[in-house]
């Protein structure tokens, strides 16, 4: 069983459809990669399963649930969203860590709120506490930070910023997490270390949806290549086959224009 | 003379008193005022941001009178105290003035704050309260500070519908052929806001560990 499946999802914002019946699945422990040009509709997929915005049609199943059924509108409810949105790790374009907290509190900020839900909470507070501060700075050690713990982010550079909200999705432990042209934001010299960080996630098999617009890494890191041109997926298979040896004619001018452009 | 300076104290002591009645309730009240006019319901953010355009277009002066009379005039219940009708004035004429400020400070936020803390599962009053709240209140301490070091001057203005603050009482005597008392008066004002500046200087500090 598919850990994600993605059906028929569809989203307008007011006349124009930004996506259209986008279907894909994604296995447990895959990295897949989403490619496109500017406005073909990655991000907004991508939102679409964060419920940063809500599709208009579709249904999202994860692990054999659905959680999210544009025909039912009782799969919109805030509080359902709430836990169904943790099957989802988000890593925004623009880090958007918090200014006010120190490296290790950005990680384990929601962390420490969702266990005050637990039942055994009262009973266990500071086992439980420390458990997720001692998980936190596991997971920032993993990302090279473990240095920077009480660090503020504007001490901190663009891709150790970075690394920390990547370390913050990791600590709530989702079955799937996305990355949303996570270097675009970045210096050249600075997209290192955070590939660097995302192929060692790749390599430990966490599964994984990559919106990106450095092909090469998605060449080596994916399982899997989604290209979305206008709303629909116009190819999907294999990076050797999408990005190395495109069917579509779509595919293959996207590419060109690419690399004309003077990418690697 | 120590009469004259009791006296000048005792003025001023109105002044200090409706100062510190006008933040403590229009602070909260702002707040208030903001949610209304960045309400989702249009009738509401409608009402709410005629209402802060009539308060901040029309002069505080007359809005004391207003507040002064009309109970009486309305109602036939007239206001019992001078003083509750200059607090029930400064408060509501500052409250539009804050939400004003908070607003700016809420819409400064990026949108990006908000979804990075929903995805990682907080409900939007944790989202408020623990990621927002205090980057706005960084980002407003500036304008608070200066519109609270005008509500200093401002509280002279009570005069106008006979609360005897400090120029009032300074007044009394140069009706005597006395000015000094009058001249004085700047003094204390300058004191107060003098501490008043560390003070809002200070907080300004405190919240220098982080940028936004």
């Amino acid at each position: 069983m598919p850990i994600l499946e993605v059906k028929n999802i569809s989203k307008r914002f007011e006349d124009t459809e930004v996506i259209k019946d986008i279907s894909f699945s994604l296995e447990k422990g895959e990295t897949l990669s989403i490619i496109g040009s500017s406005g073909s509709g990655k991000t907004t997929l991508l939102r679409c399963l964060n419920f940063l915005e809500t599709p208009d049609a579709g249904t999202i199943t994860v692990n054999g649930e659905v959680i999210f059924d544009a025909a039912d509108p009782m799969s919109r409810s805030e509080k359902g969203i709430r836990e169904k949105r943790l099957h989802f790790g988000l890593v925004f374009q623009s880090f958007n860590i918090f200014p006010q907290y120190t490296a290790l509190q950005n990680v384990t900020l929601a962390g420490l709120l969702l266990a005050k839900e637990r039942p055994d909470y009262k009973a266990r507070k500071n086992e439980i506490q420390e458990e997720i501060i001692n998980n936190a700075k596991a997971i920032l050690d993993s990302v090279g930070l473990s240095s920077k713990l009480d660090f503020y982010p504007h001490e901190l550079s663009g891709g150790q910023q970075q690394r920390v909200a990547i370390a913050r999705a990791l600590a709530l432990n989702p079955d799937i997490l996305c990355f949303d042209e996570p270097t675009s934001a970045l210096d050249p010299e600075l997209t290192g270390e955070v590939l660097r960080v995302i192929r060692e996630l790749a390599e430990r098999k966490t599964t994984m949806i990559i919106v990106t617009h450095e092909m090469s890494f998605a060449r080596q890191v994916s399982d899997n290549v989604l290209f979305l041109d206008e709303g629909v997926v116009v190819e999907y298979g294999p990076p050797e086959q999408v990005i190395g040896n495109p069917g579509e004619e779509r595919t293959k001018q996207f590419l060109e224009r690419y690399f004309e452009n003077g990418n690697a | 003379m120590n009469i004259y300076i009791a006296s000048l104290f005792e003025g001023f002591w109105l002044n200090i008193r409706l100062f510190i009645l006008t933040l403590v309730m229009a602070i909260p009240l702002g707040l208030v005022i903001t949610f209304g006019s960045m309400s989702k319901f249009r009738p509401l953010k409608w009402l709410v941001r005629t209402f802060v355009w009539i308060i901040r277009g029309t002069p505080l002066m007359l809005q004391l009178f207003v507040v002064l009379y009309s109970p009486g005039l309305l109602f036939g219940v007239p206001m019992k105290s001078r003083m509750t009708a200059a607090i029930v004035a400064f408060v509501v004429n500052y409250a539009a003035y804050f939400s004003e400020i908070y607003r700016g400070g809420i819409e400064s936020i990026p949108k990006g704050q908000y979804e990075a803390g929903a995805v990682l599962g907080m409900t939007k009053s944790q989202v408020f309260f623990r990621v927002i709240l205090l980057q706005v209140i960084k980002r407003i301490v500036p304008p608070m500070s200066n519109e609270i070091i005008t509500l200093t001057k401002d509280t002279a203005l009570a005069r106008v519908i006979g609360i005897a603050e400090i120029i009032m009482s300074a007044e009394r005597f140069t009706k005597q052929g006395l000015i000094w008392p009058l001249f004085s008066t700047g003094l204390f004002f300058l004191v107060f806001n003098g501490v008043l500046t560390l003070a809002l200087g200070w907080l300004e500090r405190k919240l220098d560990y982080f940028r936004v």
